[in-house]
Parts: structure tokens; sequence; C-alpha cells
């Protein structure tokens, strides 16, 4: 049975973009989910559409134009939240409901929507082309080693903004690179969970982890185990039930958080 | 500790701040001295928490100036000589996963600088800010796991680590008990007197920072007072701070 599924090639290229994302989605997921940020991933998963649809319209690389949106919309977005004139989460809820305007009318364009938009929308291992496979994995790299770099300046920012900003951290160039990760990490994760899905792919693992209550660390790992298996173990029952990968990825991690959740409630 | 009048660490002039068109402050002008420790005292939306941030840096000035060590607040870089513990220090994000020792820790990041990790100094001075503070023994626990009186000696060790010359507090002692209370006025009584830093106590317990601190600034949107403790003891029943009958505005130094 497991034999057969590797005969296709567009499974091992989506189990090599699935396992490429699950490792980034809770690296980045973790710093969003503690500062209260969960709801950036859900718009600037709209703004990757915007950028999704320009890209089927232009015959590009739907991955990269998406990936140029975002990152152009996550600074646009910090801008405005720093101006403070409007409160943060009315700037997700306008570049949210603006990106996904925009998206429909440069569909209707391109004569409506059609099948490929609906991969991208829901996710599905078809999309990943080894181009993909190449970006995703080149981003990946920069991504977890800008992480790595900024790793403990992240921690403190996350944990008390105004004390990291009076002991000389330079806050805000912190906060930058954490919403130019989200964009990447967003925009990376489209072809295999879809624009629909992924802040589910970026919050639900951390949400879990974070219910085991253990130190930083340690809940980054089990995020990671959480999500690698959720990633796999979907893609495998997607295909062999013939069901969407994204919808049957995120039910998988939702059943492993509800089994946490209520462990941890009777014990 | 004696206070050393020659030598200011903060000075601030003229300073007002409006927020959305609502004066908060106005005409503020206050100089803290080396070794100085100093209560701000003042009724609740009088513009305490607001005094402290200007000073920190975390809000921008309206009009007038703050020199931080000498040097204009904008240039100011060296902030490892400051520690915070802020009003809502123990109000933080309980679910936080974070364990004691790192939440020390952070307080060595800025130092550090960018792409550098903690080294054996910086785990001695860990090591040492959680002695002092009697919570080396919990240095492996998640600070949501402790109490209200813990996590703050915790956030105090923080303040210490980054070995600075001069603490602020903001409302430090508002929900927990009273022994916890003592024991935290203890602390920051050794800091100031051992240590040798400077203390800005911003707290709304009147008779008790009296009872503490070397100086006293009542704010109410502007400096109503400056002056020593025990003048301010002395005088407080003409003052009559938080039913706004005020006398004079005072600046005596002992």
């Amino acid at each position: 049975m497991f034999t057969n599924i590797f005969q296709y090639g567009f499974i091992i290229r989506g189990l090599e973009a699935g396992i490429i994302v699950a490792i980034i989605a809770p690296l980045i997921g973790i710093f969003l989910v503690l500062r209260r940020y969960s709801l950036i991933a859900d718009t600037l998963s709209h703004v990757s559409l915007a950028g999704i649809a320009i890209g089927l319209l232009l015959g590009l690389n739907p991955v990269l134009t998406a990936l140029g949106v975002t990152i152009i919309a996550s600074l646009g977005i910090e801008k405005l939240r720093n101006s403070k004139r409007i409160y943060g989460e009315s700037a997700l809820a306008l570049f949210l409901s603006g990106s996904l305007a925009l998206a429909i009318v440069l569909l209707s364009l391109a004569h409506g929507f059609n099948t490929n938009l609906f991969n991208y929308l829901f996710g599905s291992i078809l999309t990943v082309t080894i181009n993909d496979i190449y970006i995703i994995a080149t981003l990946a790299v920069i991504l977890i080693i800008t992480l790595l770099l900024f790793y403990k300046e992240l921690i403190f920012v996350s944990f008390d903004e105004d004390v990291a900003k009076v002991s000389g951290l330079p806050t805000r160039l912190i906060n930058t690179i954490l919403i130019l990760l989200s964009a990447i990490t967003v925009s990376l994760s489209i072809p295999i969970v879809g624009v629909l899905l992924i802040a589910a792919l970026i919050v639900i693992p951390v949400v879990t982890a974070l219910q085991l209550r253990q130190s930083f660390l340690k809940t980054i790992i089990y995020s990671e185990v959480i999500s690698l298996f959720s990633v796999i173990a979907g893609i495998f029952v997607s295909f062999y039930f013939n069901l969407s990968t994204g919808g049957t990825i995120v039910l998988i991690m939702l059943a492993i958080f509800l089994v946490i959740f209520s462990a941890k409630k009777l014990y | 500790m004696q206070v050393d009048h020659s030598k200011n660490i903060i000075e601030i002039k003229d300073v007002c701040f409006s927020y959305r068109n609502e004066e908060v402050l106005k005409n503020i002008t206050l100089d803290i001295h080396q070794g100085d420790y100093l209560g701000v005292v003042g009724p609740n939306g009088a513009g305490k928490t607001t005094l402290i941030k200007l000073m920190l840096g975390l809000l921008p000035l309206n009009c007038g100036s703050i020199k931080l060590f000498g040097q204009d607040i904008k240039d100011f870089r060296d902030w490892s000589k400051i520690g915070y513990v802020p009003q809502k220090a123990t109000n933080f994000d309980v679910n936080f996963p974070v364990t004691v020792r790192q939440v020390v820790a952070m307080a060595r990041y800025a130092k550090k600088g960018l792409f550098h990790f903690t080294n054996k100094d910086d785990e001695i001075i860990i090591e040492k800010s959680l002695k002092q503070v009697e919570m080396w023994e919990y240095k492996d626990r998640l600070i949501g796991d402790l109490s209200g009186g813990q996590q703050q000696r915790v956030f105090i060790a923080r303040a210490i680590a980054g070995e600075p010359e001069i603490v602020f507090f903001d409302e430090p002692t508002s929900g927990v008990d009273k022994k916890t209370q003592d024991e935290f006025y203890t602390l920051v009584k050794e800091l100031n007197e051992k240590s040798g830093l400077t203390i800005v106590l911003v707290s709304h317990d009147i008779e008790r920072i009296t009872a503490e601190a070397m100086h006293i600034a009542c704010v109410d949107h502007t400096l109503v007072c400056h002056t020593s403790s025990q003048e301010f003891l002395e005088e407080s029943e003409s003052l009559n701070i938080f039913g706004h009958k005020i006398k004079n505005i005072y600046h005596h130094h002992n």
C-alpha cells in the first residue's frame, strides 16, 4: 500500500513541500501566538490570494507573486500599526477585506475562478511543482537562519516589548523582521495547505504544545512534532481517501489539540 | 546611601505631554540625583506612569527636554544603565513558556548585541541577581507557575541583572499582599543603600512610600511638590495631595 503512493512524483513533491512547511510554520507561529498576533496569519493569507491572482493573470509563478505582494502588505500593516492612528486589529481587517476584494476583481478579469485557484484556496499536493520546492527550500533556509540569529531578541520582545525597548533592543526592527518572516511563511505554505487554512497550520500546533506547559525550546519541539505528524499523516490520508489535503491536515491537528487539551483537563 | 546632589542622573525641563488632545502633563521640571530614592505619588490618572514612560523614552515628548546621564534622551544609547519594572510586570501572559532563568537572562540580551548568546559571565550575573532576590532555587520553574510576589522578585532580578545605575518601578505593589509588600520594600531599600542604585518608584500608597523613600515628587498633571519625605510628612496635612488642596510647589533637599 505504502509503496504505491511513492510511485507518483507529485506525492513526493507534496511530501517534500509539506515537511518544509510543517517545520517552518510553528517556528514563526510561536511568536505570533504568544504576541496575540494569530490573526495576522489569516490576513496575510488573504493578501497572498491577491498575489496568487496576479501570478495567474500574468502567467508568473503564483508562489513568487504571492510572496512579493505579502511582503509589501506586511510592511504596510506594520507601518499602519505603528502610526497608532488606527487600532492594530482594524489595520488587519482593512488589509484582509481589501486584498480579498482585489483578488476577486483580478480573477474576474481572468474569466472567473478556475481549478488552479481552487487548489490554492484549499491546498493540494497537485499544485506543488519542482520549482516551488526549490523556492520553498531556499526561503525556508533563510527563514530558519534569521530566526536563529534573532531568537533571543524575538523572545524578549514577545514577552515584554516595553522592557525590551528600555533595555536598548531595536524593537521596531525586531517587529518588522517578525512580520516579514510571517509573510514568507504564509506565502510558502499556500501550495500545500491553501490560503484558507494556512493560519491553522501556523497557530494550532503551537496552541497545542502550549497546553503541555514546558520551556520555550521544548514548546517549539513539541509544536514541530505535532505539525510534522499532522502534515505527513494528512497527505497520506487525503491521498488514500481522496480528500482535500489542507482540510485533512487541519482536522488531524485539531484532533491532536482536542486529545491533549482534554487529557490536561482530566489530569 | 548618600545622595550626590552634584550629579544629576535625570534632568527634566518644562516637559509636557498630551494624549489625543488631552493634556496629561505640563510644566514638569525635576532633577533626579545619583543615589536618590524618589517616590512619585499622585491620584489615579494624574500622569505618574506617563512621566515614567517619558523618562524611559517609551513616549515622545510634546515639549521640553529630558536628559539621561547628561545626554539628551533622543541621543541616549546607553540603556543598560537603566532598569525598569513596569506596572504590568505581574500581569504578563502566564502561559508564556519561559523559565525564571530565561526571564532574567533577557536583561543581558541587549548587552550581547545581535547574533550573540549569553556566556558564562552572563550566567554568573544571572545567578547573582536571582540569589539577591532569593529566587535562585526557582530558576528552572516556569514564570507563570509562581505566585505574584515571586514573579515580582524575578522581574526585579531581571532589572538588576542588566547592571543598571537607576531602576524605575511603576506601581510595583498593586495587587500583592501586605507581607509581599514588606519584602518588596526591604529589597528595594537594600538595592538603594547597599548596591547604590538610584530608585524611582511610582506608588499610590502615599503613606508607605513616604516611610520608605528619601524624596517625594507629587504629580497631578503638573509637579505639585518635590521635597524630602520628612518635610512631605510634616506638611502632608496642608498639602492634602489627593484632595487637591495644594499649598506650594516645594523643591527642597536635605
